[in-house]
């Protein structure tokens, strides 16, 4: 009945397509057509009594359907759960994450370009903002993914002493620039520019501010990856929690480009 | 390969030759990573010139097009959204692009009908 087995029997073809959804044409060989098929070969006289089951091939087998449970407690190659759609559930959730971040700093990047014209004279984006400091800022926390991406490669290779000695760079890193924006937002003060001083002063530090608490984040999250290492509690299948940080961390790096370039470099 | 360290705490530490893990995480060896970050270094350098230097018109357009530049270098070989599927690009430029249309649009409204 079967002959999926029988040696030089054609091998089981790989029935996903496109993102590993299952294809459910009309191939004979899937489980729904197998199932069917199964049904027909039940022999006529209803259902047997107590007693033992019958050795009745129900088909399930041979399609896989009995593998469900244990393929579905698999995990992909990055260590995450597998899911019907073949891509990891924490990854596309940091994803969509990201995504969703994305219009959150878009809110406050346009609010600052609103309210940039928006001061006394001589408190202005253009005689307050020291550009080669916060260049070497921006320098700092640009070379600090470079160590993020080095330590996701560590891991990826599985070596977790280079992964440690990568991810507590970049938090150094990280502590860096946070400890370069509490001085710039010192300056300002002393210099007369406070939280409610004017409201290009208000749009400035909620953007940055903002900005500085996600990189703060970021650092506490490095720094409890590093503790959960070195208590071996990432190992093989768990390494995934070390790239969903680093994308966390790229992301950072990415809104400080585009806040760089449009609050810092480009002129009142 | 050789697995001959342990930290301590019960975790191995593995080290493979350089051949075995040339192939980094995604397609992309440690050395690439380096000289993108030499690249995205190198135009961080040029954005701050660009910021002294009196060019005319281009200004604007030259530190747009290198922020631009910048961002998508990063999003697509240090997140590796370039070798990854391609649904996560979906859930990330969608929401980048929706966060684009809906500040522009917002922003255009302020600048038209604006006091």
């Amino acid at each position: 009945m079967s002959d999926a087995g029988t040696p030089g029997a054609t091998p089981p073809e790989d029935k996903t397509s496109g993102h590993g959804a299952p294809d459910l044409g009309n191939d004979p060989s899937s489980p729904g057509n197998a199932l069917t098929e199964t049904i027909d070969e039940i022999p006529m006289g209803g259902i047997p009594g107590p007693g033992p089951a019958p050795d009745v091939d129900t088909g399930a087998e041979r399609s896989g359907l009995t593998d469900m449970p244990e393929e579905s407690a698999e995990r992909d190659e990055h260590g995450g759960h597998a899911s019907t759609t073949g891509i990891s559930n924490n990854k596309l959730a940091m994803w969509l994450f990201l995504g969703s971040e994305c219009l959150l700093f878009g809110g406050l990047i346009s609010t600052y370009m609103l309210y940039r014209g928006r001061h006394s004279g001589s408190l202005g984006p253009d005689q307050i903002y020291d550009i080669p400091f916060t260049s070497v800022s921006s320098f700092v926390l640009l070379m600090s993914s470079l160590t993020m991406v080095l330590a996701v490669s560590s891991v990826a290779r599985g070596n977790l002493r280079n992964t440690k000695l990568w991810l507590t760079i970049t938090a150094l890193l990280g502590a860096t620039f946070v400890g370069g924006q509490v001085y710039e937002f010192t300056t300002f003060y002393r210099e007369g520019l406070g939280f409610t001083t004017s409201l290009f002063s208000s749009s400035f530090f909620t953007l940055t501010g903002f900005h500085g608490v996600h990189v703060t984040v970021g650092i506490i999250m490095l720094m409890a990856l590093v503790g959960m290492i070195s208590r071996g509690r990432v190992t093989g299948d768990r390494a995934e929690v070390v790239e969903l940080i680093g994308l966390y961390w790229h992301f950072v790096d990415i809104v400080w480009i585009v806040i760089f370039t449009l609050v810092y470099l480009i002129p009142a | 390969m050789s697995v001959d360290t342990h930290d301590g705490h019960g975790s191995e530490v593995e080290d493979l030759s350089a051949d075995e893990y040339g192939e980094g995480h995604h397609g992309a060896t440690d050395k690439q990573y380096i000289l993108i970050a030499v690249i995205l270094a190198a135009m961080t350098g040029l954005e701050v010139t660009l910021s002294y230097v009196d060019v005319g018109p281009i200004f604007l357009p030259a530190l747009i097009i290198l922020m631009i530049a910048k961002f998508v270098t990063v999003v697509s070989y240090f997140m590796h959204l370039k070798f990854d599927n391609r649904i996560f690009s979906m859930m990330f430029y969608m929401g980048l692009i929706l966060a684009v249309f809906v500040y522009v649009v917002a922003l255009s409204t302020f600048h038209f009908f604006g006091s």
